[in-house]
């Protein structure tokens, strides 16, 4: 295995960076232990990142609309003051499963579905760490998201809100199995997105193309590590507290009963300490996209690297400092809530450097209107106000008055649709091309985010004003003389654009999936690596993988200054890379495709719905998961002698 | 909501809201500064920039090399967000402060407790005799500071005044308190604003200001037992309360009525609404709301009652009377 840096021929000409993935792909026919096998088998059993990572996005869009949705279905019954369409029983179940869909089984989900596509592609990886976990984990968020459905469609699905208050979602209020499956969906989520934190993490510590130090790495690698590392701090808070809830209604733990020594507060301690950085697990990758935009469509590198890394790691840090800002109303002392508002405010500074960063770079860039840059411009009208609310919100004698109205509505959903959404649509239409090797067609594109933006602003900022008018959340109707009727209708009409808009992105997708304008390598004539192989990437991504030189290695003289040799097709073969510097370090063959992440995604799943029913399903549920995992485990003698015999060759 | 009825946190009758207006009108202006200051500069940046197209050359120049102006310009931005941050962060401290000096003395004090879903309240007092309880609403002197003392009966509840004061959560195990004035007389619409189960959208409170004469007159007949009965009807009513299942939840001070799992029905008659604010408080919706509050109020703890209709418009009747 060497590294060839000598290759001055692979330097790109100017404005030539495709020239470099032409160069490199004849080499690439064969892929040996990276392809997988043909036909259902295959596909079932796959473990290469761009496939689960496309399925991942998929399921994660599919769950975004269903939960658009129950929205839809919520602003019907709001439409009108004393609507009786949908009475309280079905509408605290919708509410409930539209938030806990959103962010549970799309917004995160999503987000980390995005950095197993893309970041392996990004640091020039061939495959993410631990591709068989991922594969396990997918199946496990599949499972999950369908269990809180099924739940719905069957009338039993939860309805303490997304946030499951004791003793409301506890065993005397909660009645039924409810708030267990809630509580269970915390379970799959939480599995799945540990999962995946763990490969992200890993990938972008060890398995990074030699010569991409930690400050060559691309924005949205940093924002996607970032964030992997606030899901391995957060979630176990969310774990903790919705296993002690299954406790209280299970076997009858007292953890939350007041009335036996528990508190009721400690619910929301706990939950909040998870829930508030759960927003910034959704806020930072979308942040990410827009970092990975704006410099390509500006037409130069990203004014401020630093600065944006530093602002991510601080926004990091800092999520984990606000949680008592959703407990104002609580009688938490008061002298303790100011601390909390000084840290909410603070942590808007980070993101202002990064807008600033930002405007700098398009101001001093040369500008190419396309889809995914106008999203970015919606990006930066919706959240600014969006955090602008945050900082109404922050100051405990206004939140006081606005806290549970529909003023906090519209301002979660400035910040996560601005905040993320938008980006996040920006990037489907960004890398469209490179998962798809077609281009999204450009006007339905301008219509997607023009009916988005316009049909957005139309039913959340009412919402701003019912709320100062004394509207609560999470009421099922009004009554006509709170003269709350006109604006609801309102929001209600522009979620219909919304709808109409999100249409024409799944007709837009579908088109040019067919029919689209062929894409090539780097369409953009983007900046990062992902743009250095064929469009969609073969398996194994890069034939040979690449050495760079660069933080814009496609764009600077010797950006990528050379590939790697030396490493075998089959078994699958990568190099790993040191944390710091990527110096290289040592060969790892990677796992092949099989079926037991399934099976014991099957396994695993069976034990947690069955523990709904009976504690007894821990006992023997575990059974069936130990044994899939210990035939996952189980080193197969083929592959053993191959190793083996490429060791004694090298 | 009633005639003349409040409910906003834009028109605050009362100091603590009139505090947190303020606050509100502070965001506001420095808020819509720092929008149009931002999104000014963003449609500047995109009207100067020169435009391109995918295949324009990269601009790479800058690597390696400071960019001064630009950097001076970022670093400017962040100080003045800094800056605007912490007058915002003074500016809420003071308000806080400002909400915690409300002067005490010769407060009215009551007990509010929150249950699925409605409010119970007891006024209390140095004499003992004086303690009564109502429910779903309040009568409040103008003028006086009240202190309410927070408590929850089953899941958390939050008491919600908009033209008054801000929150405060009812939480099950422990006790919170919350001080406020009413400054000018009228009928202030209160809700519960913690998600609270089926019918959290139909927990009003109303809290009613008045002259401290009139406070003082209406808590004088609040504390009186219920009038007996004159009219054979009202008669009639009573037997009917006390001899069917009301009586098992409902108190009526001067009977042998005493439940606690529902409202307090002593003085009913002089409430402007039934069912926690659900609807208003007259002959008709009383008999309909008893003979299937259900249907109304889907999942209240209150059961279908199917008396004979001569019955039930006898316990209107007699429910009519407890002025």
């Amino acid at each position: 295995m060497t590294v060839d840096t000598t290759a001055g021929a692979l330097a790109p000409e100017p404005g030539g960076e495709a020239s470099v993935a032409e160069l490199l792909t004849p080499h690439a026919r064969r892929f040996g232990g990276w392809a997988d096998a043909p036909g259902v088998l295959g596909w079932i059993s796959t473990i290469d990142h761009k496939r689960v990572g496309r399925r991942f996005i998929g399921t994660a869009f599919g769950f975004f609309v269903a939960g658009g949705v129950l929205a839809g279905l919520m602003r019907l019954q709001l439409s009108r003051p004393d609507s009786s369409l949908i009475g309280p029983d079905l509408y605290n179940q919708l509410f409930t499963v539209h938030g806990t869909s959103m962010m549970f089984v799309f917004a995160v989900p999503m987000m980390q579905a995005m950095a197993v596509y893309f970041v392996p592609l990004m640091v020039g990886a061939r495959n993410i760490a631990f591709p068989r976990l991922i594969a396990y984990a997918y199946w496990v968020y599949l499972f999950g998201g369908l269990m809180l459905y099924s739940a719905l469609v069957l009338n039993i699905g939860p309805d303490a809100g997304w946030f499951s208050y004791t003793p409301l979602a506890g065993p005397q209020y909660g009645v039924g199995k409810r708030s267990d499956f809630w509580a269970q969906l915390i379970t799959f989520t939480e599995v799945s997105g540990l999962l995946v934190a763990v490969s992200v993490i890993t990938t972008v510590f060890k398995l990074r193309a030699p010569g991409m130090t930690l400050n060559r790495m691309p924005l949205f690698v940093w924002a996607l590590l970032v964030t992997s590392f606030m899901v391995v701090f957060a979630l176990p808070s969310v774990m903790m507290v919705s296993t002690s809830l299954i406790l209280d209604r299970l076997v009858g733990t007292h953890f939350f009963n007041p009335a036996e020594g528990g508190d009721a507060l400690l619910w929301q301690h706990l939950f909040w300490f998870f829930g508030h950085p759960e927003v910034y697990m959704i806020f930072l990758p979308g942040l990410g996209f827009v970092s990975m935009i704006v410099p390509t469509f500006a037409r130069r590198p990203v004014f401020g690297y630093v600065a944006i890394v530093l602002s991510l790691i601080a926004t990091a840090f800092l999520a984990f400092g606000l949680w008592v800002h959703h407990m104002f109303a609580t009688n938490v002392p008061e002298l303790g809530k100011s601390f909390f508002t000084a840290a909410s405010m603070v942590i808007a500074i980070p993101t202002a450097t990064q807008l600033f960063c930002w405007i700098a770079t398009l101001w001093t860039g040369r500008i190419v209107l396309r889809t995914p840059l106008l999203f970015v411009l919606g990006f930066f009208f919706i959240l600014v106000l969006g955090g602008l609310t945050g900082i109404m919100l922050a100051a405990v004698p206004l939140d006081l008055q606005l806290h549970d109205t529909f003023f906090v509505v519209a301002h979660l959903h400035y910040v996560l649709i601005g905040g993320a959404v938008f980006p996040l649509f920006g990037a489907f239409y960004y890398w469209f091309p490179k998962v798809t090797g077609r281009m999204l067609d450009e006007t339905l594109g301008r219509w997607n985010f023009w009916l988005f933006f316009v049909g957005f602003n139309v039913a959340f900022f009412p919402m701003h004003i019912l709320g100062l008018q004394g509207m609560p959340r999470r009421v099922y109707t009004y009554a006509a003389d709170t003269g709350w009727g006109p604006l609801n209708l309102v929001a209600s009409l522009g979620a219909v654009v919304v709808v109409a808009s999100v249409l024409v992105f799944v007709v837009n997708v579908a088109r040019s999936c067919r029919m689209g304008v062929h894409a090539g390598a780097n369409p953009w004539h983007a900046s990062t690596l992902e743009w250095a192989t064929d469009s969609p990437p073969p398996p194994g991504n890069f034939h040979p993988p690449l050495a760079v030189a660069r933080r814009e290695p496609l764009w600077e003289r010797a950006g990528v200054s050379g590939f790697v040799e030396g490493l075998a097709n089959d078994p699958p073969e990568a190099l790993v890379t040191t944390l710091l510097d990527a110096l290289p370090h040592h060969r790892l063959a990677f796992p092949t495709p099989t079926i037991w992440p399934l099976l014991a995604a099957i396994a695993t799943s069976v034990l947690f719905i069955s523990s709904i029913f009976t504690p007894w399903a821990v006992v023997w549920g575990s059974i069936p998961v130990a044994i899939t995992l210990i035939a996952w485990f189980w080193p197969s003698r083929s592959e053993t002698r191959k190793h083996v015999r490429l060791e004694r060759v090298s | 909501m009633d005639e003349g009825s409040a409910l906003s946190a834009l028109v605050p009758a009362g100091p603590q809201a009139a505090h947190i207006h303020t606050l509100w009108l502070v965001m506001l202006a420095v808020c819509a500064l720092v929008f149009a200051a931002i999104l000014g500069a963003l449609a500047i940046a995109m009207r100067r920039a020169p435009c391109g197209d995918e295949t324009s050359e990269p601009d790479t120049s800058m690597i390696g090399n400071d960019e001064p102006a630009v950097r001076r310009a970022v670093t400017f931005g962040i100080a003045a967000s800094a800056a605007l941050l912490i007058t915002l962060l003074v500016t809420s401290i003071v308000i806080e402060r400002a909400l915690a000096q409300l002067p005490l003395r010769d407060a009215l004090h009551i007990r509010l407790t929150g249950h699925q879903w409605w409010w119970e309240a007891t006024y209390d007092d140095a004499k003992a005799a004086n303690v009564f309880t109502t429910a779903n609403e309040l009568h409040i002197p103008v003028g006086r500071p009240i202190v309410l003392t927070l408590e929850a009966e089953d899941v958390i509840h939050s008491f919600w005044v908009p033209n008054l004061h801000g929150k405060k959560d009812l939480v099950p195990g422990r006790t919170a308190t919350i001080a406020f004035r009413a400054d000018a007389a009228g009928t202030f619409r209160g809700q519960c604003a913690e998600f609270c189960g089926y019918q959290h959208a139909n927990m009003a409170l109303m809290v009613i200001a008045e002259p401290p004469e009139r406070y003082e007159r209406w808590a004088a007949a609040a504390r009186t037992s219920a009038p007996q009965p004159l009219e054979p009807l009202a008669q009639r009513g009573q037997q009917v309360f006390l001899q069917s299942t009301c009586a098992m939840c409902h108190t009526i001070v001067g009977t042998p009525a005493n439940g606690r799992r529902a409202p307090d029905l002593t003085h009913v008659a002089s409430r402007l609404r039934i069912g926690a604010g659900t609807l208003h408080n007259d002959p008709v919706t009383l008999s309909a709301w008893i003979a299937d509050p259900q249907r109304i109020k889907p999942g209240v703890h209150m059961p279908a009652h199917a008396l004979p209709s001569a019955d039930l418009q006898a316990l209107v009747a007699y429910l009519g009377t407890l002025k």
